[in-house]
């Protein structure tokens, strides 16, 4: 082989085949009806069990569709029931899943196939807490991986457990259908918890690499409605597409997510923990700022609870702080840059070369 | 999907890296930045090395003299020279990224034999003379007129922004041949033998005080018609072939190059303090995904073109290289902001070597197609808008 970035035929077919799953098992109507259901948008006030009622949790029968189709399973070997496929074939998976703004612990279930049975099969849906901090779908969850730098534990429950075992507060999610509750550090030793023999640094690059792909897949999806939006409204008689000021609006847009694309499949190949920042802190980026072109390309529009717009925005915003937040990326690359060892001793070219003087000497 | 090298592209890495230890030191320092005839014989001779230890038109045709690599093994030798901290390109940039490509994909064999093997060999230094006072992103607008005259052109006009045109040979020239045709259709390309009677350079100063531009006149100057390459009137697609190149990997080893400055930037902050400042370490590291990004774009687009090469296609990076240019050329600026950043008031000294390129970066969002025409055509190119009005 040679570099190359192309997708193979398997895995296009795999991306495609996700592509029809979806639009069977979770179209748009689906979402905005979620969406648009009078619990979604749970309150604060109340006990954790009382806000457990009002926590519908992610589509079981999706759930266990994907489960079948082999989303959790993807890179567990065939001997585990798995397809002994790796991480570039699941960062696809995981795009599509961001362009359909599917909802529900994605990432933490998927790393908790090997770890929790009924995981990889979609029977049981797991969620995460990457130590202190923020936790989605709690109240819906079977199970929850229980992270730090260096530990990976498990505390299976009955659904509708979580807050309480964890003595999470539920705060008014910004995403209607991503519930999330409050867990203060420092995390507490809770009953029934397993310790595992996972490697938790690899469990939590895996996790910021998933999540990086569904804001890439959000990213992409703000694209296509822009586009589309921008070549169908009209004003002035024209296309609002064919002003420059829109069409810069969406050039830029693809800007940022064809850098942020090349950098996810860069990293599900090279799975270096700098380029997992990278690819994390660039589709972050990129699904937040297309969200807000998107919303100011479809102008009042865009403004509208109706429209999807709003909706890669706010998951956008929570995928943001899950897994590598935008500050733990931007620290942990500029430290990476102390690191290169090759430059150590290299030759001081740039600030020395025609001026013949070292700045920094 | 796939970014491990093949055996053959390791081995021609490794054989690089070591003529690179063993003939970088031996190079003569590099003369000032004024000094242009120093800087063209500095220039030519790294050029000659290359050439003489094969390295010269890795990924051009054999036919035209070069090595029939592909672009991959182009780009590996691009990152290597720039880690290895090795001579820009330089004044062979027109002849080697721009005229030359152009002359392999479109010459015929007697053009391809006259000019090529000069170019990879050092000996003779190319300028470009498309942009015209009043056909800069408008090009096709270019007014400068050539009327044919028994087996001569006789052109008449003036060019601008022509890079090294003070030490260039041949001038690659676009010409309007026939000025009742559509803008696109009435251009011709020609190449201009500098020495030509009725060519005259004057010196441009930049902003950053150097004078690398220069305004070209031409009055009457005769140049045979054996120079046109492609036919009469087809000079605009001619000419798309070269700029797609130039958009394409031109800028590759940089990106390359910017990653080092950051490296260097970071031990810089370490040193004089400044890294306690979080906002420009948070910077720094941002820049440090943006770069490493870049470069993987890169090898991206360079995939593609080589694909697209080995099946049957032209092998000419296309629009996808105004995305890269497009984030490229302002994040190599963001570069210079954060640098002056970590330097503090150092900054502000223009004896600095920085400094130059400090102010240079400011015509990246400018030169080879402004970053609002890049814009134009990822829009209605790539995402398929209407035309723009």
């Amino acid at each position: 082989m040679t570099v190359d970035f192309r997708l193979g035929d398997d895995q296009r077919a795999l991306q495609a085949g996700m592509r029809t799953l979806l639009a069977a098992r979770y179209p748009r109507e689906k979402l905005r009806a979620a969406v648009d259901a009078p619990p979604a948008l749970d309150g604060a006030q109340g006990a954790p069990e009382a806000h457990g009622a009002a926590d519908p949790g992610p589509d079981r029968k999706v759930w266990r569709a994907l489960g079948e189709a082999g989303f959790f399973a993807l890179r567990l070997a065939e001997k585990d029931g798995g397809s002994g496929l790796g991480l570039p074939e699941a960062v696809l998976l995981f795009e599509e899943a961001g362009r359909a703004l599917l909802p529900g612990p994605l990432a933490a279930t998927h790393l908790a196939a090997g770890l929790v049975p009924g995981a990889a099969d979609g029977t049981r849906i797991v969620t995460a807490l990457d130590g202190p901090g923020v936790a989605e779908h709690l109240t819906s969850s079977d199970a929850v991986l229980l992270l730090t730098s260096d530990t990976a534990r498990l505390l299976p429950m009955e659904a509708g457990a979580g807050p309480r075992a964890l003595r999470a507060r539920p705060f008014r999610s910004v995403d209607p259908l991503t519930p999330l509750h409050r867990v203060d550090p420092p995390p507490p030793v809770c009953p029934g918890v397993i310790d595992t023999s996972a490697d938790a640094a690899r469990l939590r690059r895996e996790a910021a690499l998933l999540t990086a792909a569904q804001q890439l897949g959000s990213a992409r999806g703000a694209i296509t409605l822009a586009v589309s939006h921008a070549r169908r409204r009209t004003q002035f008689g024209r296309p609002v597409g064919a002003f420059q000021a829109v069409q810069h609006l969406c050039a830029q847009m693809l800007v940022r997510t064809d850098l942020a694309r090349a950098s996810v499949y860069a990293a599900s190949l090279t799975e270096d923990p700098a380029e997992i920042a990278a690819a994390k802190l660039l589709a972050d980026s990129a699904a937040i700022r297309n969200a807000r072109d998107c919303l100011q390309v479809h102008s009042g529009l865009g403004f509208t609870w109706e429209a999807d717009i709003h909706l890669h925005l706010k998951r956008a915003w929570v995928r943001a702080f899950q897994w590598q937040s935008t500050e733990e990326s931007e620290e942990f690359l500029a430290n990476e840059l102390l690191m290169d060892a090759a430059e150590e001793n290299a030759p001081d070219v740039w600030w020395g070369t025609e001026g013949g003087e070292n700045v920094l000497a | 999907m796939d970014l491990s090298g093949t055996e053959e592209e390791e081995a021609f890495r490794h054989g690089l890296r070591a003529w690179l230890r063993e003939t970088l030191p031996k190079l003569p320092p590099r003369p000032p930045a004024t000094d242009w005839p120093a800087r063209r014989a500095f220039d030519c001779a790294w050029q000659r090395a290359l050439y003489d230890a094969g390295y010269a038109g890795l990924h051009w045709p054999s036919d035209a003299g070069g090595r029939g690599a592909g672009p991959t093994q182009h780009l590996i030798f691009l990152e290597e020279t720039e880690r290895a901290g090795a001579p820009y390109v330089g004044a062979n940039f027109v002849g080697l990224l721009h005229a030359g490509p152009t002359i392999a994909a479109e010459g015929t064999a007697a053009q391809r034999a006259r000019w090529l093997p000069p170019i990879l060999r050092g000996d003779e230094i190319w300028c470009q003379g498309f942009s015209e006072p009043e056909a800069g992103s408008d090009l096709a607008a270019l007014r400068t007129r050539a009327v044919l005259d028994g087996d001569s052109y006789v052109v008449t006009g003036s060019k601008l922004w022509t890079s090294h045109a003070e030490v260039a040979d041949w001038c690659e020239l676009l010409v309007r041949t026939d000025p009742s045709a559509p803008k696109h259709r009435g251009i011709t390309w020609l190449a201009l033998p500098m020495d030509a009677p009725g060519v005259t350079v004057r010196p441009l100063r930049t902003l950053a005080g150097s004078d690398e531009f220069a305004e070209v006149f031409l009055d009457g100057v005769r140049v045979p018609v054996g120079n046109r390459v492609g036919a009469e009137n087809d000079g605009w697609r001619v000419t798309m072939v070269t700029l797609a190149f130039e958009r394409g990997t031109a800028f590759a080893g940089e990106v390359v190059a910017c990653r080092r400055t950051l490296t260097r930037l970071a031990r810089a902050a370490r040193a004089n303090g400044r890294w306690d400042d979080a906002v420009l370490r948070r910077r720094l590291g941002r820049l440090n995904a943006e770069f490493t990004a870049l470069w993987r774009l890169t090898q991206w687009n360079v995939s593609e073109a080589d694909h697209a090469a080995r099946t049957g296609g032209s092998g000419v990076p296309g629009a996808t290289g105004s995305v890269f240019k497009l984030r490229y050329s302002e994040a190599r600026q963001e570069l210079y902001e954060a640098a002056a950043g970590v330097l503090g008031p150092e900054s502000l000294d223009a004896g600095r070597a920085w400094t130059a390129d400090r102010l240079s970066s400011l015509s990246y969002t400018i030169a080879a197609g402004t970053s609002q025409i890049q814009r134009n055509v990822v829009a209605e190119r790539i995402l398929g808008l209407p035309r723009a009005w």
